[in-house]
């Protein structure tokens, strides 16, 4: 073996900064470079799959955009729907609130049987401040029983057939009502009007009238049960030379907004109309 | 056969609206009488046949149903009708104008015998109070019903009474 001659002479020179590059690997000595070089490497990993993610988002962004619309199609149905729940549950909340106070009425006024029934029409003629309920002959409604909410009276039933009844309001022209002034207990009578307002009229000169008073049912007639809230004084007219004064009155039912009424059932109208006089020959 | 139940349908639906919507929708004292304006439409059509009974029928159910005598509602939805027939057979060159003249004759028929028949047999009313606070609106919201139905009825009674060439 030639040591001499420059090919061995080379092969030992790497040999021995083979074994020395690796003497000073295993010693640490390379950490420093080794960590560079790592932190290099990741860095360009990084580089390229970043590049590369971007690019299969750009590839794929189409497909992404007809799934995410069809998804948000369905959302949007998803919404819909879920806001017609609630507003079907928000109606049945604020009808399950009504009749809650029907209820409470009811069991407030034990002395009387109810039936519960819902308005479903109004009369067609402006003439005409009537409504037509849902029950009739067969629920045991009677022309004449007298119509009620938690609030107070609201008229009396005017004709029946099997499932429904038309009801009188209390505001119709033809209406006319014996009542009650709480404060000063004093008998007037409670008219309707055209425009649906009411009015009192037929109450004593002597009468001590305040707005604000309460006015009820006071059964004379046999029409209506007594005491049956109808709403109270606004403002009241007394003229000397007329005989009786005169009152406008804030009904206690709101007449526009009529959705569910009590009938009472078992309080018997009087016919008194045999006890008038008639003009004899 | 068509036709008569196009119109049954039409009519029944213009009912429960009346009862359950437009009679609540109301101007002053006054509402609108949509079974009225749809009859009146209908009727100055010059090949609809039929309407007089047509009037008569509504006009009996739409009396049943309200507090109104129902010879009020029968002669005045009768004689409505019958003026929009003679004016449909004048050959009107303006058919709008046609509908309001009737929606106008026709709430002032209904409203007027309304109005004598409670103050003969039911209660005291004000003619000033009555004509500015129920029969004034009530024509009001009649014209604009009939204003917005029109173009609708229009279509519709085209397709239940084609043109025969």
């Amino acid at each position: 073996m030639k040591i001499n001659s420059p090919r061995s002479l080379q092969r030992i020179v790497i040999s021995l900064v083979v074994i020395g590059l690796i003497a000073l690997a295993l010693g640490g000595y390379f950490q420093p470079v080794n960590t560079l070089f790592q932190r290099l490497t990741v860095d360009i990993q990084t580089w390229f799959s970043n590049r590369y993610l971007a690019l299969v988002d750009f590839l794929t962004v189409p497909r992404d955009v007809v799934s995410l619309r069809q998804r948000n199609a369905e959302l949007e149905a998803e919404v819909a729907q879920l806001q017609t729940e609630v507003i079907t549950l928000q109606q049945k909340v604020a009808d399950v609130e009504i009749l809650s106070a029907l209820l409470e009425f009811a069991r407030a006024n034990p002395q009387y049987s109810y039936t519960g029934a819902t308005v479903i029409g109004r009369d067609p003629s402006p003439f005409y401040r009537y409504v037509i309920v849902d029950v009739g002959s067969n629920n045991g409604i009677l022309p004449g029983m007298p119509v009620v909410t938690n609030r107070g009276l609201v008229g009396r039933v005017d004709a029946v057939i099997a499932e429904a009844a038309r009801v009188q309001l209390i505001t119709d022209s033809a209406s006319a009502v014996n009542v009650r002034l709480q404060a000063s207990n004093t008998e007037a009578m409670l008219l309707g009007s055209v425009t649906g307002d009411l009015s009192l009229d037929m109450i004593p000169q002597d009468a001590t009238v305040q707005p604000g008073d309460i006015i009820l049912t006071s059964g004379l007639g046999g029409v209506y049960p007594p005491n049956l809230l109808v709403g109270q004084v606004v403002s009241v007219r007394k003229l000397e030379y007329e005989l009786f004064q005169q009152a406008s009155v804030q009904p206690n039912v709101d007449f526009s907004r009529l959705q569910f009424v009590l009938i009472i059932t078992d309080f018997k109208p009087v016919d008194i109309t045999p006890l008038i006089p008639t003009p004899g020959p | 056969m068509r036709t008569f139940f196009t119109l049954l349908i039409l009519f029944a639906a213009a009912i429960s609206l009346q009862l359950s919507v437009i009679s609540r929708i109301q101007l002053l004292s006054g509402n609108a009488d949509l079974v009225f304006v749809i009859l009146a439409a209908v009727s100055l059509q010059e090949r609809a046949r039929s309407m007089l009974w047509w009037s008569i029928g509504l006009g009996w159910l739409m009396g049943n149903i309200s507090a109104t005598p129902w010879y009020i509602f029968v002669g005045a939805y009768l004689l409505g009708t019958a003026i929009a027939r003679l004016l449909a057979r004048r050959v009107w060159q303006a058919p709008l104008l046609a509908l309001l003249s009737v929606t106008l004759v026709g709430v002032f028929l209904l409203h007027g015998l309304t109005f004598v028949y409670r103050v003969l047999f039911e209660t005291a009313l004000s003619f000033t109070e009555v004509f500015s606070q129920v029969i004034l609106p009530s024509l009001l919201l009649n014209l604009l019903i009939a204003i917005v139905l029109y173009p609708l009825l229009r279509d519709l009674i085209e397709r239940l009474y084609p043109l025969e060439v």
